[in-house]
């Protein structure tokens, strides 16, 4: 390979990859912070990616919109939408234990799914929506992948920083008190419900954010874009393999487990074409072999939580 | 008349929930999780049965025990590699690692079988007509042997030993452990019983329509409603929300367009959740 397509192709893996972390990192306020098992993040990236599609382009006969708003409002509307879906499904489910959640989950993705196909007036349906634009497009010649890149890395640091400031907070202190024991911050006058819904709302608020981000980046989606549980499925790994509660693990969770997905994916794509889809079977299934080893040799992940110090402890 | 050929329609795909849900309400009754990999561990029943029918040529009477039995060996040792270990942690563990399991187990009839559509014979079931309403053989065998196999485990459950030392585990398991009873040869037959019924189910779905490696995901959330409606680690719930899931989607039909007849059995679970989270019968919240 030429150094031209190895440049192109790292600044290709590294856009995708900060497109997951950002998706790991909601998850960690979700499942790292709280202890709640969201296993329809594909549901809020989906909303994500179409609000931020219907808002950003150029109007079209086929559906409703698109509204030609700039690019930062796209993302402002999809963080909105995914936040609104998730504060409904949250005030039905987080009073009860968690596996309602979980199951509850995979109904909103099913249903998401369902809608974006079957809604040919909001999503053009099956036909999905092209020319979706990226932002700082064209300052550059040739150099729109290297600036998008940095876009997506400026707001995967950007949701890094607010994480990471907010893991000292008082509120992230009472959600981990939650996952530790509800029944003790009950006891200590926390509105344990409120605190639940506030930081599932906010992790799937970064996720319909991730998926704005997908939508400018590959400017065309459409339904079968997602793989509702697989892609899940991949943020999932990423995030216990990386260290769940700790934000870094989330990144460099994200990196590797994408690393592996697409490394695996040149091996296979030597192999003929009769041999491809089971090759693609095979790769999920090794990914799920490596989540259970890892949640039986090394629960914690790579780098494990750390509890803030407390302030006045030196 | 159409509303009535729907609802039998909906009794045979009940049926087939039923099988799945009588698992996920005894696993959760015993191990305290819900178990993701249980709409594909019907899909690995469905397929074993498709090389005792398909490559080996015999009957389906012969083979549906042998696939169910199978189907049970397959979650003894699921169980024994994965869950095991994971006992200890806490039951939200064994959870996402059952969602793990769950594409493993996908991918792999995927790798074994590839993905395309598979029957279990060529052929056309002609369908009886009783009454202007049209009832094919295969629907009646699905509703008779899976009424068939509740009535063997509800025997079970209540005339052998192992049977009553299952019910005392899920009442309460501190309880059956100080009395006596040996909690891992329960959670044994829990798997075997488990493993057994979905696989049933996942057969009767394969000839009441085709297989496919993702039969079992799409009738997993059926399933957990099924088991929620009746109250999440009851199994006579299971039975009975089993059976209401069907006809519901069935005759949802009749109202709204049938590309939401899979999101029918979510907006029935919601409901649920905010009305009655006990499941109509009781059972643990």
């Amino acid at each position: 390979m030429e150094l031209s397509g190895l440049a192109g192709y790292a600044i290709f893996f590294f856009t995708v990859a900060g497109i997951y972390a950002v998706l790991a990192l909601g998850l960690n306020v979700q499942w790292g912070y709280t202890g709640q098992i969201n296993i329809g993040v594909a549901a809020f990236f989906a909303v994500g990616a179409y609000t931020s599609a219907i808002l950003t382009t150029a109007p079209s006969p086929g559906h409703v919109g698109g509204f030609e708003l700039p690019f930062v409002a796209g993302l402002i509307g999809a963080m909105i939408c995914a936040g609104i879906l998730a504060f409904f499904v949250g005030l039905v489910t987080l009073k009860l234990r968690g596996d309602y959640l979980a199951i509850a989950s995979i109904g909103i993705a099913e249903i998401v799914r369902l809608f974006l196909k079957n809604e040919e007036w909001l999503t053009n349906g099956v036909r999905g929506i092209p020319a979706i634009p990226k932002p700082l497009s064209g300052l550059v010649v040739g150099g729109d992948p290297l600036l998008f890149l940095c876009v997506i890395l400026f707001f995967v640091v950007l949701t890094y920083l607010v994480l990471e400031r907010l893991f000292c907070s008082p509120w992230v202190r009472v959600l981990r008190a939650i996952r530790a024991n509800e029944d003790a911050v009950l006891a200590a006058g926390k509105h344990v419900l409120w605190f639940r819904v506030e930081a599932f709302v906010f992790g799937s608020m970064i996720m319909g954010l991730g998926g704005a981000l997908y939508a400018h980046f590959t400017m065309f989606i459409s339904p079968e874009a997602f793989d509702p549980m697989f892609g899940t499925f991949l943020v999932w790994v990423m995030l216990i393999a990386g260290g769940s509660g700790n934000n870094k693990g989330a990144l460099l969770g994200a990196v590797i487990i994408w690393g592996v997905w697409s490394g695996t994916e040149i091996f296979t794509s030597q192999l003929p074409d009769a041999l491809v889809t089971r090759a693609s079977a095979l790769r999920i299934f090794l990914i799920g072999l490596l989540l259970e080893v890892i949640l039986i040799l090394r629960p914690q992940g790579l780098l494990p939580e750390r509890p803030p110090k407390l302030s006045g402890s030196e | 008349m159409e509303v009535l050929q729907l609802i039998i329609y909906g009794i045979v795909l009940g049926s087939v929930i039923t099988l799945g849900a009588i698992g996920v309400s005894l696993i959760f009754g015993i191990l305290r999780f819900a178990h993701f990999a249980h709409g594909d561990m019907m899909t690995v029943g469905a397929y074993l049965a498709l090389v005792g029918v398909g490559v080996l040529q015999w009957p389906m009477p012969v083979v549906f025990p042998l696939a169910l039995a199978g189907t049970a060996l397959v979650g003894i040792g699921i169980d024994r590699v994965i869950y095991r270990p994971l006992r200890k942690a806490s039951p939200i563990i064994m959870l996402i690692s059952s969602v793990g399991t769950a594409l493993m187990l996908r991918s792999l009839v995927q790798i074994v079988w590839g993905p395309d559509n598979k029957i279990y014979e060529a052929g056309i079931d002609i369908p009886y007509r009783i009454w202007g309403l049209r009832i094919k053989p295969d629907q009646i065998t699905i509703v008779l042997g899976a009424f068939a196999l509740v009535v063997l485990l509800h025997l079970f459950l209540h005339r052998t030993r192992m049977g009553k030392a299952m019910r005392a585990t899920s009442d309460n398991i501190d309880l059956a452990k100080v009395s006596g009873i040996n909690t891992e040869r329960v959670v044994l037959w829990t798997w075997i019983i488990a493993a057994a019924m979905a696989a049933a189910g996942g057969i009767f779905l394969g000839i009441d329509t085709r297989l496919n490696p993702i039969m079992g995901w799409r009738i997993l959330l059926p399933v957990f409603t099924a088991s929620i409606l009746g109250g999440i680690g009851s199994i006579y719930g299971a039975i009975f929300g089993g059976l209401l899931i069907g006809v519901v989607q069935e005759l949802s039909t009749l109202f709204i367009s049938p590309a939401y007849k899979p999101a029918v059995a979510f907006g029935i679970m919601v409901i649920m959740l905010v009305v009655r989270p006990r499941g109509l019968l009781g059972g643990r919240q």
